[in-house]
């Protein structure tokens, strides 16, 4: 790979350590894909965890000195002075991880966004831009929707890029490799952004590894449905890129988005289809301890529905009810009095928190419900039944789900 | 039987110098679906599973599985001092690179031969990355 001398100083260690191993990160990736170059990112979002692996990298990083030269933000961990005030079941080792972690996010200056959809308010890619984001829904959502550029990072490679400014040039950053592999045609009518979860765990599991172009979509689809195709098709699969030609920014056309091309595939998605994604996800019935919204986190348009449906409502006594949302979000919701209903009724709305992080041991027994197949994939819970909004909402109220 | 020693120029991706005995899987590998503290792959359905990877040189067409349990599942057997000695893959992603940078481990890919039809477990592996030569001893 071809280096420039700042490169090449910076390898040496010359600019410290921290940015020395964030460097040598980005060049080994580089080394792999064949990378000619490194180029300038404008941003960067690293999917921050309280993972072990995560704390040893991002705190390699900070000791040595390490700063993040172009805006990077962060994802979610949890929110230790509201969970520890809550419970006292948190082990202190795994609570040590995650202070660790978000204090080292901001000793090399990140922005401390904690949400896994910076990408609404906190740190916004513009169309054309080259950035690093990890995290599920934000790839294929930056790729797509927005039109920017980045590859399929791990956090470790979104902090390297942001630290250094820069990425190597491989793969989805460069034009030719954002052809359309697979071509999808919608035949099920799409009614709400449960569906697009559906159609989007089912693309993902069926495609596995490649850019669908998805025709036959009657409408603009909203930002929450836009999300939640994202975050699905990028967790029963690996897609990190889409196109709905006419709804998504790059390609006006199937041919476009192919770029002359043929297919690899075709697949056909109709309401059977879908149904069958439901049936798959909604394993049983019964009494549940708890519901779980937003993984990804709410948007303030989904608190909204959420203290819609919950206005004047009581949720029943045995059932816990969280929402988790961005700080931004909140602070809105708060204002418009979304957090007030939500509270009410007796339920939560947090933030900073993922729904992978040890704040939740007190339900790893517990029955629960929520209507993010994410959220179940995470295995945190005894047992997670999938299911619309509306269903949880009511579930949550009369204490079981039929 | 006389043992026999062949020596293949490979690419490197993450430096340094492992040795150990081969263990071949034909199915990609995730790493959080093992015991961190012994080694012994856990995911039921897969052919290695009840298998040690502990100092061993792993041959494996890609990783799987999504970035965040990969990363940690390879970090954590490297803390139990249980992880691979070198990582030898066919298709290599940004995570499988990140997973080896952290723990230090050897990796690389593009060996002159295909290493699926090269290696056998049980053999004696030594990759040497910063040299660009896997050499294969067979007793």
């Amino acid at each position: 790979m071809y280096l420039t001398k700042e490169e090449e100083r910076i390898l040496a260690g010359e600019f410290g350590e921290g940015t020395q191993k964030a460097l040598e990160l980005l060049v080994a990736i580089g080394d792999a894909y064949d990378a000619e170059k490194m180029i300038p990112i404008s941003r960067a979002h690293a999917a921050s965890s309280g993972q072990e692996g995560d704390l040893y990298f991002v705190e390699l990083l900070a000791d040595g000195g390490a700063r993040c030269r172009v805006p990077t933000s962060t994802n979610p961990v949890y929110d230790i002075g509201y969970f520890h005030r809550l419970f006292d079941s948190i082990p202190e080792d795994e609570a040590e991880v995650a202070r660790r972690v978000m204090e080292a996010y901001k000793r090399v200056g990140a922005i401390l966004s904690w949400s896994c959809v910076p990408y609404l308010a906190e740190n916004i890619p513009l169309h054309g831009e080259n950035v690093a984001f990890s995290e599920s829904s934000a790839t294929p959502y930056v790729n797509s929707v927005i039109g920017a550029r980045t590859n399929r990072e791990a956090a470790q490679s979104a902090l390297a890029a942001g630290v250094i400014g820069k990425a190597p040039e491989y793969g989805l950053l460069i034009r030719e490799n954002r052809k359309g592999t697979h071509l999808v045609k919608v035949e099920a009518i799409l009614k709400d952004e449960f569906d697009y979860t559906l159609l989007g765990y089912y693309v993902g599991k069926r495609i596995g590894y490649g850019i669908p172009v998805l025709t036959g979509i009657l409408r603009q689809p909203s930002t929450e449905e836009f999300i939640n195709f994202c975050a699905m098709s990028n967790v029963s699969g690996a897609i990190s890129m889409f196109y709905m030609p006419g709804f998504t920014v790059e390609a006006s056309t199937v041919e476009e988005a192919f770029q002359g091309d043929v297919p690899k595939d075709k697949i056909t998605v109709t309401d059977h289809e879908l149904r069958q994604a439901c049936g798959e996800l909604q394993t049983t019935s019964g009494g549940i301890d708890f519901v779980m919204l937003g993984c990804p986190h709410y948007t303030l348009k989904q608190l909204g529905d959420v203290a819609r449906l919950l206005n004047g409502k009581k949720i029943h006594d045995g059932v816990s009810f969280w929402v988790c949302s961005s700080a931004t979000a909140k602070v809105l919701a708060e204002r418009n009095g979304y957090v007030g209903v939500i509270e009410k009724a007796g339920g939560h709305v947090v933030v900073d928190t993922c729904i992978d992080e040890p704040c939740w041991i007190a339900y790893k027994d517990k029955v629960g419900m929520t209507d993010s197949p994410k959220c179940a994939y995470y295995r945190r819970f005894k047992e997670v039944m999938v299911a619309r909004l509306q269903d949880c909402v009511e579930a949550a109220i009369r204490g079981r789900w039929e | 039987m006389k043992s026999s020693e062949i020596t293949l120029k490979c690419h490197k991706i993450i430096g340094g110098y492992g040795e150990g005995e081969a263990l071949v899987s034909h199915e990609p590998i995730c790493f959080y679906l093992t015991d961190p503290k012994t080694g012994v792959v856990r995911e039921r359905s897969h052919e290695l599973a009840g298998k040690i990877l502990a100092n061993k040189v792993l041959v494996f067409p890609s990783g799987k599985a999504s970035s965040v349990v990969q990363i940690d599942g390879l970090f954590k057997l490297a803390s139990h001092n249980v992880a691979p000695k070198a990582l030898i893959v066919k298709d290599v992603e940004t995570v499988l690179v990140v997973s080896a940078f952290l723990v230090k481990v050897p990796l690389v890919d593009r060996l002159e031969k295909d290493p699926f039809e090269i290696i056998r477990t049980g053999d004696f592996v030594k990759v040497d990355a910063e040299k660009c030569r896997v050499t294969i001893i067979r007793k």
